[in-house]
């Protein structure tokens, strides 16, 4: 019995563990963000100067940089993972076509993004520069435009699968309803699964563009880091975990690297909202 | 049935309405020929945005292949890297580095992995599991590259030394969350009355848990710790300001170490082309490794699979 | 003599390789009620779902023989058109969760998107919730979710979702066995009723019910017909051993 009630102990005591893994995480960043936040307050998210040689610390043309990258991912990718999502759910269940794109998309998500980035820097940068020269526009090849293209194919397997989930969890009784009242398989889709899987649909994006957001490598070797407001979407730019990835090693003055921990902390602090607000709205949907 | 009259004497107005209905509505050819027209193009378009999606996969694949295959030969494994310049060369300290923060990562993560994830499926419904789960969830939505940053600060920064050790401390924390769902997920499937039969038979609670249910669903949580493996194998971003890299042969967990991912990183945004080389090999053979580690746990998820 | 709708002809229904359907014949006569009887895992829903293709839904089917609708083989019908000929009722309730109860009655109008004016559409609603008795009911309410109905006004919306199609045929499986006994004898009233406005293929367990409301029974029995003709006569002087033995309870 009392080797019982150890064991007991140690379970709990393990999960409290867990806990107070993720809290240690979260007072770090915030204890050493405090001298950033103090010294720079809120101009550190407004002012678009970032120069530590100088002193000046303003991230918000990472800021921008993040969500445009993000957003921009996210538009390219949300067809093609709608697409697979709807491919495997509905159309091909099974059979050779389904498990071709299925493993497709698995071995996709299993490539690391450093390799990603290495690609891109390679083979995507190329192409866009030639784009970029067709379109009149400054051939960098590096750049806002290349790193969402990069991240959009990264963050596909990601979205597809959050999708097909939430799209199971569509009563198969209201689908044949429908099928019994003469609509085709695009108007099922259309008229029940998509309004009933709306919600759901929207929180897997939302996990994907979180995901986007804090994604690094693959946007490091593209995006061009360049510190300064992006002019255009053509534009090298940097996102918050690229300068961090960039800047960390070198910061050595306390303002500086502090203020790089004060991203990770605005960084970790979205994707934890993202998360729990996106999985609350799908097990949500899952009750209906 | 009040209405039963009326519904009655509509009767003679419906059927005619019924034809009428029918005409304009159901036997509409021209109608049913564009429906069906959207519904080709829309499933011919969703077959076609699938298979471009995964275009990418071959592209990069094969560009990896041809680049890589070149450069692998047996030096590539067992040589240190030449400085530039020099031919030939090898990434021995890169795979070996890869090898022992992988392997420290798992000694941290999954004792504590497993253990929560016993944890969540003993105590399934208890409020302490409802936020273990949102934590474990929170966990894993945490970008890698915040973990370095932990970390730095926790072991770099006071030991004041990068540091293979403080490389893994980052990636065991991004193992945890894979191995406690695969272990909750695992352990959930075990059938209640398994574990009532070892109790019955006078088993205390921990041995039935240690001896009985743990080691039917051992394939469930080896396949979580080899998806794990597979997700840190490959992870730069957080090695960057911990692990550092290192041109040497380095042993010791206390010093920087190089890894498969920062050589490539460092490497493919040098300037030289003969690094570019030994970078498509180094990522040839990180690819293998990771789709060969996923492969074997789908394997060991179905071979090792106890039914019941 | 009764005019015939529905002509099944030596018709088998196979899973695969297993098959769920035995060479069929029967006809289903206008504005009759035809129930199909018959032990569990006989191949009742599964001759229904033929009827009008919602077998095709599932992988892996083939069909044999032939089920002609008037003159017509089903099969060479599309069956977008043909369902909306032959419409359905399910064995649980189903309205659509994201539309209120105006818009679940004409959703087969909005599915296949065919656009109605404004009065064509508050006549069709309105006629349908009538003709499935439940337009007292729900006539201050046309605007709220169909979901906060009870199982059986669910059902009987479902009823008229159907209807507002205009079929020739409605097909019920077990309509009535996920509803309370109350709700159960306003559905078979409601069957009744609707016999009026449309020929009637009812999938019932329920042997009393099969004797109250329908006009002609066919009995099943590990995919086959083992027999089939008037309700009346069928359970006063049932031809087969078989039937007997179902019908006094022997198996089943
Ligand atoms: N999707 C399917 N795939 C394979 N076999 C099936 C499928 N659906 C039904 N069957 C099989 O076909 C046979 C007939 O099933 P069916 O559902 O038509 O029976 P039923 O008479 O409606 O039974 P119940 O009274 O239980 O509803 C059964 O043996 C069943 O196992
Ligand atoms: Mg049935």
């Amino acid at each position: 019995m009392k080797s019982d009630t150890v064991f007991k102990y140690v379970l709990h005591l393990i999960a409290v563990i867990i806990l107070a893994l993720l809290s240690l995480i979260f007072i770090t960043l915030f204890v050493n963000s405090l001298p950033s936040i103090k010294s720079l307050g809120l101009k550190f998210f407004i002012s678009t100067r970032w120069n530590p040689v100088k002193g000046e610390f303003g991230a918000l043309p990472f800021l921008v940089g993040t969500l445009i990258t993000s957003f921009l991912a996210l538009i390219i990718s949300t067809p093609f993972s709608l697409s697979i999502a709807v491919f495997l759910s509905e159309y091909f269940k099974r059979g050779a076509l389904s498990s071709v794109i299925r493993s497709g998309v698995e071995l996709l998500s299993g490539i690391p993004s450093v390799i990603y980035g290495f690609w891109g820097l390679f083979v995507l940068v190329p192409v866009i520069r030639n784009l970029e020269l067709k379109l009149h526009v400054p051939p960098y090849g590096v750049g806002i435009f290349t790193a969402s293209l990069l991240l959009a194919i990264m963050i596909i397997p990601y979205s597809a699968s959050i999708i097909r989930e939430v799209m199971k969890l569509v009563p198969a009784d209201l689908k044949e309803a429908a099928y019994s009242l003469g609509a085709t398989r695009f108007e099922v889709l259309k008229g029940v699964v998509i309004p009933y899987s709306k919600s759901g649909i929207t929180a897997g994006l939302i996990l994907a563009l979180g995901r986007a957001l804090g994604e690094t490598m693959a946007v490091t070797m593209v995006i061009g880091n360049a510190n300064v407001l992006p002019t255009s979407i053509f534009a090298p730019s940097n996102t918050m975990a690229s300068i961090i990835a960039n800047e960390f090693s070198e910061a050595v003055d306390s303002i500086y690297l502090s203020s790089l921990v004060e991203l990770g902390l605005l960084l970790i602090v979205v994707s934890a909202a993202i998360n729990i607000i996106s999985r609350w709205v799908i097990k949500r949907t899952s009750k209906v | 049935m009040g209405y039963q009259k009326d519904v009655k004497s509509l009767m003679e107005k419906e059927i005619n309405k019924n034809l009428e209905n029918n005409q304009s509505f159901i036997v509409n050819d021209k109608h049913i020929f564009f429906r069906k027209i959207y519904n080709i193009l829309f499933k011919t378009s969703i077959i076609l945005f699938s298979i471009i999606s995964i275009i990418p996969l071959f592209l990069i694949l094969f560009y990896v292949l041809q680049k890589g295959i070149t450069a692998i030969d047996w030096d590539f494994f067992v040589k240190l890297p030449k400085p530039v310049g020099v031919e030939g060369g090898g990434i021995s300290n890169a795979i070996i580095g890869t090898f022992l923060i992988i392997l420290m990562s798992s000694l941290m993560s999954v004792p504590l992995g497993v253990g929560t994830g016993i944890f969540l499926s003993e105590y399934q419904n208890s409020k302490l599991a409802y936020v273990v789960r949102l934590f474990v969830e929170v966990l894993q939505g945490v970008p890698s590259i915040v973990m370095g940053i932990i970390a730095y600060l926790w072991v770099v920064r006071p030991m004041g030394i990068f540091s293979g050790f403080s490389g893994a401390i980052a990636l065991g924390m991004m193992m945890l969350p894979v191995i406690i769902k695969n272990t909750e997920e695992t352990l959930k499937l075990i059938p209640h009355s398994l574990k009532e039969a070892s109790m019955s038979l006078g088993v205390p609670y921990y041995k039935t848990i240690l001896k009985v249910v743990l080691p039917s669903s051992i394939s469930g949580i080896v396949t979580g710790v080899l998806i794990g493996i597979a997700r840190i194998a490959g992870e730069t971003a957080p090695l960057l300001f911990t692990a550092f890299g290192n041109p040497f042969m380095n042993l010791n967990i206390f010093k920087p170490m190089n890894s498969l991912s920062l050589l490539i990183f460092n490497y493919a945004t040098s300037p030289y082309q003969d690094w570019h080389r030994i970078a498509w090999g180094a990522s040839l053979f990180l690819i293998v490794f990771v789709l060969f580690t996923n492969l074997v746990a789908n394997g060991v998820a179905k071979k090792w699979k106890v039914e019941f | 003599m009764e005019s015939r709708v529905l002509e099944i002809k030596d018709f088998s229904m196979y899973y695969g390789d297993t098959k769920a359907v035995d060479n069929i014949s029967m006809d289903v006569y206008k504005n009759k009620v035809t129930a199909i009887m018959g032990p569990s895992g006989c191949g009742k829903t599964t001759l229904l779902r033929s009827i009008n293709r919602m077998h095709e839904l599932v992988a892996d089917t083939r069909t044999t023989g032939e089920i002609r609708l008037y003159d017509t083989e089903i099969h060479s019908i599309s069956p977008i058109v043909l369902r909306r000929k032959i419409g359905m009722v399910f064995q649980r309730p189903n309205p659509f969760p994201t539309m209120s109860i105006y818009d679940n009655v004409i959703a087969g109008y909005k599915l296949n998107g065919i656009r109605l004016k404004r009065a064509d559409r508050d006549i069709i609603v309105e006629d349908s919730l009538k003709k499935a008795a439940l337009w007292e009911e729900v006539k201050d309410k046309l605007h709220r979710k169909g979901t906060f109905l009870s199982g059986g006004q669910q059902q009987r919306l479902c009823v008229a979702r159907a209807l507002a199609m205009k079929p020739e045929i409605l097909l019920l499986d077990e309509p009535t066995s996920a509803l309370d006994p109350k709700a159960t004898t306003k559905i078979e009233s409601l069957i009744e009723e609707l016999k009026i406005y449309v020929t009637m293929v009812l999938v019932t367990h329920n042997m009393s019910q099969a004797a109250r409301v329908s006009d002609y029974t066919a009995f099943l029995f590990l995919g086959e017909l083992v027999e089939y003709g008037q309700t009346q006569k069928m359970f006063t002087t049932p031809e087969d051993k078989r039937t007997e033995e179902y019908l006094t309870g022997k198996f089943g």
